[in-house]
């Protein structure tokens, strides 16, 4: 099967800075593929240049390939873009309650969606955002719907967005940190609910995210980010049991979350030193100055990314798997 | 003597929407030495509760004790001396350093104000501490812009321990914090812990955090504790359904995926149900509890829950 | 989607690049090799924002002045300062004295370039000496309201409460006043000379100030450091003046350089109503003893009326700039 999204050799340029160099990553018909990296490493960005609603600072470079479909976004006429972001492409964002109107109802919210790009009358419309509300499990949703966002709360808000974001049915859902801003409790219900929607709207789903537990459970392809570089992609399994680069495995090592019954009173936990450093005039691996493993060679030319096994990349020619043999091909993406 | 006890502690706000209950009777203990950690979802009144404790927000009733002294009804100037020895550390390294002062400056105002030394002692001691906390030695004349966050949450912290508290009062001093950098700030409080012979309350809404950090655990909903044991205890026999569910609700990637453990949203805390007031998402929840608050009983040493159905959970 | 929602998209849009370029300037500090094993390694420090910070006040005097607007206002001020200054120098005699002839059109006589009122008053001499009056009135009436207002206010925004309910209830009735009818009885019961108006300038146009002051105290008052401020055990002046005040600042000195402008126009609007001091020329009065020969001698209102205009001008104008210069949003984008 073709895939639905393949962005190839993707650079994102400021005047000053590249926040995203060559990237490249392919997502398949309802699957869902998590972006995971810290601030600064790159990922929301990604997200707003496939929706091209880049900041006019920014630029994609001529070389870049982003193709939906079979359709090439870069330099698609805004009018274009304008039809297919919102009924192909739809994006929900980290904070609900500033992505929403506040001095609109919710319902009046969704049904102009659907009257812009369905073409809807306004009664059909408020039917559907009912049904809409409904289909994001939102509690009385006939009520519901005449609310203001400040009357709901963060949850229902995100659901909110939700249901605006798949009101006309989109292929692909980019979901740039949906569930940073909830409790734990709530985020899990919103995954679930994102998972759902996935499979019976047979969409495709891009999770962008900084939290590798959320990863685990949700995706089925990982890309770690760092400083606007891919170092790593594997499936979610074989990036946990066996992390190769040593971004992941230190990000893996650092958390407190996926090193159990570990106390403080037992040791320090692993720390990965300094901060994200950007690659503006660095030559070399972007993670060098803070990699436990650096040698002087990683600072003559950025690590191609290899393919060490089966469905896998990484970026460090040094890596050393506990489990698969380095493949020797050194394929370029 | 615990170093600081609270009874009872009610901090109750109006606002538009009617009488907001915050924190709702509060009874807690944080002896010399010992970390413990307050966990509970936005909105259940862990910050407010640890703002109350040290009198940055004025409590409605109840009692508040630092080693053994009533502090709860001192005036601002008689609290100067106990400002000192409990310190805060914030949640948004951002927005809790003044911008428009050098870190110098920031360090050195707690100094003039407790009146600790002439100026040459006074930046003998910023520069013992900027060196503590890990940070360069000419951050001094910086402005708090040009710091990364980790690097404002050193700042933060150092400005807490300049004038060497003994009880350091934590709101989240990760969460806003890359991953990466997460560990770096845990492990400098540890390594303050046992420099200082500190004492913290650590104020998280992450479970697992809290797990690496704490000694004990109080588990807050809505205001009110509603299970306490020490750490072991409460990660190997959680009694409480909510702790419970908290804890199933932390994507792990050890586990398979499951259903989301709770449904519905946190009550308005101007809106407390009646009965016990998780029962409105308890999977649990039966007649008495919605009829009948729960008391807070030991079901064992050490380990204090608010449910009718504590002893039925294991 | 809405126009709305793209709208709120790029706004997100541009925070996040001002982020990321934040991020993406930060270089390797960390150069010298690899550093794992050193737990304590510092943070990569924005090198790009390093520079900013040192010359705070100096980036925005950069942005100012590479605003032409603003360049040119602060420029026509520096004038008239000048002129003002230059004015007993250049025409030492009192420019209320009769020198030639009147009705004198400007040009006729090259003795009196801007040529004479209708009693035979030099027109360039008052020009010249009503720049004096405008100035301090303008400067004096908005330092005084400035003081009170930001003291006011502060004292209103910090402490709260039933303090803040009397202040703005004080506020209130003043700004339900009709400033300029007040203006004008304050005049009237006192006797007018120039430190009666610019009092009563003061006093009308407080205030506004106090409005202002009082709403950034309000939010910043809120903000995490102040109440680090408080857990340190810091006395209210401290945080009032040290941690706050600072803070507050930018919108305040946005506000003065139009309170000037505003001072400027009512002592001129008193003026010509005769409510002025007889004792000095002003640009006011000029214009409003000129106003009775508006149609066979315009230029007696006219002139003094430009000298109003540009310098009210060059005040907003400089107000816009220094907005430019220290709205921290707007400066951080450039």
């Amino acid at each position: 099967m073709t895939s639905l999204l393949q962005v190839d050799n993707l650079t994102i340029r400021f005047t000053r800075a590249e926040p995203v160099r060559n990237l490249s990553f392919e997502i398949g018909h309802s699957e869902t593929l998590a972006i995971v990296g810290e601030s600064g490493s790159g990922k929301s960005l990604t997200a707003l240049a496939l929706m091209q609603l880049l900041p006019s600072a920014a630029e994609i470079a001529a070389e870049s390939r982003i193709s939906f479909g079979g359709r090439e976004l870069t330099g698609l006429a805004a009018r274009e873009m304008r039809h297919l972001r919102g009924r192909e492409i739809a994006m929900i964002f980290q904070e609900p309650m500033t992505s929403l109107n506040p001095v609109m109802t919710i319902g009046r919210q969704i049904a102009e969606v659907l009257m812009v790009h369905e073409k809807l009358s306004g009664r059909a419309a408020r039917r559907r955002a009912i049904e809409l509300l409904e289909l994001v499990r939102i509690p009385a949703p006939d009520k519901r719907i005449d609310d203001y966002p400040h009357q709901l709360s963060g949850g229902m808000r995100q659901r909110v967005m939700i249901a605006i974001a798949v009101a006309c049915k989109p292929k692909l859902l980019i979901a740039d940190e949906p569930t940073t801003a909830l409790d734990v409790t709530i985020q899990a219900q919103v995954l679930d609910l994102l998972d759902t929607l996935r499979r019976e709207l047979r969409m495709a789903v891009i999770l962008i995210t900084h939290d590798l537990g959320v990863v685990a459970q949700w995706a089925d392809n990982v890309v770690v980010m760092y400083a606007g570089r891919k170092v790593e992609q594997a499936l979610p399994g074989d990036l946990f049991d066996d992390p190769l680069h040593p971004y992941t495995r230190g990000l893996l090592s650092a958390s407190p979350r996926l090193k159990r019954d570990f106390h403080y009173r037992d040791g320090p936990l692993t720390e990965i030193p300094g901060s994200i450093v950007s690659a503006v005039g660095e030559a070399g691996c972007p993670f060098r100055p803070r990699c436990n493993q650096a040698r002087a060679s990683c600072g003559h030319h950025v690590p191609p990314l290899i393919v060490p096994a089966e469905d896998r990349l990484v970026a460090c020619p040094f890596t050393t798997s506990s489990k698969a043999v380095p493949h020797a091909a050194s394929l370029r993406f | 003597m615990p170093l600081l006890s609270v009874s009872d502690l009610k901090t109750h706000y109006k606002s538009r929407d009617g009488l907001l209950r915050a924190v709702d009777g509060v009874d807690l203990v944080v002896e010399r030495g010992e970390t413990v950690g307050l966990v509970g979802e936005s909105g259940c009144g862990k910050s407010t509760l640890g703002k109350t404790v040290l009198r940055l927000v004025e409590p409605t009733a109840g009692r508040i004790a630092f080693k053994g002294e009533d502090i709860t009804t001192r005036d601002q100037k008689s609290l100067r001396s106990v400002r000192k020895s409990i310190q805060m550390i914030f949640q948004d390294p951002y927005a809790s350093l003044n911008p428009r002062q050098t870190i110098g400056e920031i360090l050195e105002a707690p100094l003039i104000v407790h009146k600790a030394g002439d100026r040459a002692r006074r930046q003998q001691v910023i520069s013992g501490i900027v060196a503590k906390v890990g940070l360069p030695a000419d951050s001094i004349n910086r402005y708090p812009h040009e710091f990364s966050g980790g690097q404002r949450q050193r700042i933060g912290i150092a400005r807490a321990l300049l004038l060497s508290p003994e009880l350091v009062v934590c709101d989240e001093p990760v969460s806003a914090l890359d991953l990466s950098i997460q560990a770096q700030i845990l492990n400098l409080l540890v390594e303050m812990k046992k420099e200082f012979g500190l004492s913290y309350l650590f104020i998280s809404h992450d479970l697992s955090v809290v797990r690496y950090f704490a000694d004990r655990v109080l588990v807050m909903y809505l205001g009110r504790i509603v299970e306490s044991a020490d750490n072991a205890t409460l990660w190997s026999d959680p009694r409480h359904p909510y702790t419970r569910a908290l804890m199933d609700a932390v994507p792990d990637p050890a586990r398979p995926r499951q259903a989301a453990p709770l449904g519905g949203d946190l009550p308005s805390p101007s809106d407390i149900p009646t009965g016990c007031r998780f029962h409105t998402r308890c999977p649990l929840a039966t007649d008495l509890c919605r009829t009948h608050e729960p008391e807070f009983r030991t079901v064992a040493p050490g380990h204090q829950v608010a449910c009718h159905l504590a002893s039925h959970i294991h | 989607m809405s126009i709305a929602d793209a709208v709120n998209i790029r706004d997100r849009a541009a925070e996040r690049q001002a982020a990321a370029a934040q991020e993406a300037a930060a270089t390797g500090a960390a150069a010298d090799g690899p550093a794992w094993s050193n737990m304590k390694a510092p943070d990569a420090r924005s090198q790009q924002s390093a520079t900013v910070a040192i010359t705070n006040g100096r980036r925005a005097l950069t942005v100012f002045l590479t605003n032409p607007n603003a360049l040119f206002g602060a420029g026509f001020l520096a004038f008239v300062i000048l002129v003002a200054l230059a004015a007993p120098i250049l025409y030492p005699e009192d420019p209320l004295s009769m020198v030639a002839r009147p009705f004198l059109w400007p040009g006729q006589d090259p003795a009196y370039p801007l040529g004479t009122d209708g009693l035979g008053r030099d027109v360039l001499a008052g020009i010249l000496h009503g720049a004096r009056i405008s100035l301090f009135v303008g400067l004096f009436a908005t330092v005084l309201g400035l003081t009170f207002g930001v003291l006011v206010g502060a004292t209103a925004g910090y402490f709260g409460g039933w303090v803040d309910d009397v202040l703005v209830r004080l506020i209130e009735i003043f700004q339900t006043l009709p400033s300029f009818v007040l203006l004008v009885v304050l005049v009237a019961i006192a006797q007018p000379s120039a430190t009666t108006v610019t009092l009563a300038i003061a006093i009308i146009s407080w205030p506004t100030v106090a409005r202002l002051t009082r709403a950034e105290f309000r939010a910043i008052r809120e903000k995490d450091f102040v109440v680090a401020a408080r857990s340190l055990g810091y006395g209210h002046g401290r945080i009032i003046f040290h941690e706050i005040l600072p803070n507050a600042l930018p919108p305040i000195i946005v506000t003065s350089s139009v309170m000037v402008a505003t001072a400027i126009l009512m002592e001129s609007a008193l003026s010509f109503m005769g409510l002025g001091d007889p004792n000095v020329v002003s640009w006011g009065s000029m214009i409003g003893t000129g106003r009775e020969l508006v149609r066979t001698a315009w230029y007696l209102t006219a002139l003094p009326g430009l000298a109003i205009v540009f310098t009210v001008l060059a005040l907003n104008l400089i107000g816009d700039g220094l907005n430019d210069a220290l709205n921290p949003r707007f400066s951080q984008d450039r």
